[in-house]
């Protein structure tokens, strides 16, 4: 991971504890999540329909889309639930003091 | 497991989901997939919307991609119908090909539009949709300026009206009810979405019924109501509603009522036989009924219990109903199976573009919906699943969020 290029993309008070936020990085639309006390940051647009994941509902692990409740882990981007059967993309997260830093190598 | 070949009927998003589902559940045996249309399992709600406005491609309603689907090995037929059952010798005979043996049957053959026996429904320019060939055809004729006349104020109608508004017919919508979507919402519901397509300029009609359909001199289609009134238009769509495609499972003697009968492992009155999706009539505790549940979700969810419940694996289907519907920019979503018998407890002001509705059994939360709540309805249904006693002033009170209740 060293060699990775850093982004700073939030202030870690950003992100809501057990929740999730959208933001706008290098030109993505990305969502942002507190899980477990650990940030964690992926795709915003489901693979399945065309909703953002910042506006469904985090539960542990598991994001679930506001649209038709798929479901993926944000630590890695698989799918758990149906209907999603593909993963979505998922950016390796540092944070620096009060800032998390995204890479998108 | 000693099932080596499981047949399913019908190639919709229950019939997709429980092909999917075999192989994820390690069925290594032979999957015939057999389905009337020439697509691979598809999602039909963007037929009445992206696809039908023209701005998704049909493909992109399929359950998974091309590759994915080859991936999973069925032995696919499509635009074959399956002509009969052969309980005796469990076996299908087909439309086309040689007659298919099974050992597990699963039937996810849906429905078919309703059609108004009327004189003139025949004529050229009036359609239904349920298939995304109906919504190739319609969106050709779905064009600016041009006149449409909506028969049915229900999910397909409304929804239909909405897409052509936005693609600029003048559009009018008849309803027999006296409300708009009057057998599955409440009249709060029924009064926003009559302000909603006011709003967009939409007519809509209550109460009147169509006696005929007719062609006129200059080529325009005349919908001649009950009350003697014509509305002269140049597209008509019918959205009153679907029949079951339960003739196949009639014809070969499995309880029927309205529906092909299952119980809560999917299985139809005969063990070897289980039925999914729109087809199929199960007893929905939530609305303390047998019903059909004509939805997405329930397409979705019991087509993948009745795969597993094929493959032995225990299942119990009594999923909470989940409901949505996208008219213009609204999104609305109903969770449970609200009745008259509940208390109506509202949060936000029902005369407002975004509120909740809740219904409560004494204390308890068993079905919440409203327009413009995604977020909000989603903890809805937390409180509704885990069935606990919440104070109704707390429920009403927006300074109280969702999230803390």
């Amino acid at each position: 991971m060293s060699n990775l290029e850093w982004t700073d993309a939030a202030a870690v008070d950003d992100v809501p504890e057990d929740d999730v936020i959208g933001i706008v990085v290098a030109g993505r639309d990305l969502a942002l999540y507190s899980a477990g006390g650990e940030i964690f940051a992926t795709d915003n647009i489901c693979t399945h329909g065309q909703a953002r994941l910042c506006e469904g509902f985090l539960e542990g692990h598991e994001i679930e889309c506001p649209l038709h409740q798929g479901r993926f882990d944000v630590r890695t981007g698989q799918p758990t639930c149906a209907p999603v059967t593909e993963a979505i993309r998922s950016y390796p997260v540092k944070v620096e003091g009060d800032r998390v830093f995204l890479a998108f190598a | 497991m000693s099932t080596d070949t499981i047949v399913i009927v019908g190639t919709g998003q229950a019939g997709g989901w429980a092909a999917q589902t075999l192989r994820k559940e390690g069925h290594a045996g032979r999957v015939v997939l057999i389905g009337d249309e020439p697509h691979i399992p598809y999602e039909r709600p963007p037929l009445s919307k992206a696809v039908l406005a023209g701005e998704a491609t049909a493909e992109s309603t399929y359950l998974v991609k091309r590759e994915a689907f080859d991936a999973l090995a069925l032995d696919w037929r499509p635009s074959v119908r399956v002509t009969a059952i052969d309980r005796a010798d469990r076996q299908l005979r087909l439309s086309a090909g040689e007659p298919i043996g099974y050992d597990k049957l699963i039937l996810c053959n849906g429905g078919r539009a309703r059609t108004l026996p009327v004189p003139g429904v025949d004529l050229p320019g009036i359609f239904t949709l349920r298939n995304i060939e109906d919504a190739k055809a319609l969106g050709q004729v779905l064009l600016p300026g041009k006149r449409l006349v909506v028969v049915g104020g229900g999910w397909i109608g409304l929804e239909v009206a909405a897409t052509a508004r936005k693609k600029g017919l003048a559009v009018t919508v008849v309803e027999a009810m006296n409300r708009l979507c009057e057998r599955t919402v409440p009249p709060e519901i029924s009064a926003y979405l009559s302000r909603l397509h006011a709003s967009h300029d939409t007519q809509v009609i209550l109460g009147a019924s169509v006696a005929a359909f007719a062609r006129a001199d200059d080529g325009t289609l005349v919908v001649k109501l009950n009350d003697g009134d014509e509305l002269v238009c140049d597209v008509v769509v019918i959205g009153i509603g679907l029949v079951p495609n339960d003739e196949l499972a009639r014809e070969a003697g499995l309880a029927c009522d309205g529906g092909v009968l299952v119980d809560a492992q999917c299985r139809t009155s005969d063990a070897d036989i289980l039925a999914a999706g729109d087809v199929a009539s199960w007893h929905c505790e939530w609305a303390g009924r047998r019903m059909r549940l004509e939805s997405w979700q329930n397409a979705q969810e019991q087509g993948i219990a009745a795969a597993r419940s094929a493959l032995g694996i225990g299942v119990r289907y009594q999923p909470l109903p989940w409901f949505w519907s996208d008219q213009y920019e609204t999104n609305l979503q109903i969770y449970g199976m609200p009745t008259p018998a509940h208390r109506v407890v509202a949060r936000g002001a029902p005369d407002s573009d975004s509120f909740m509705l809740f219904y409560l059994d004494g204390n308890v939360v068993s079905a919440a919906l409203g327009p413009n709540v995604a977020r909000d309805l989603r903890f809805a249904r937390r409180l509704i699943e885990q069935r606990k006693a919440i104070d109704p002033d707390r429920l009403a009170d927006l300074r109280v969020p969702m999230s803390k209740l």
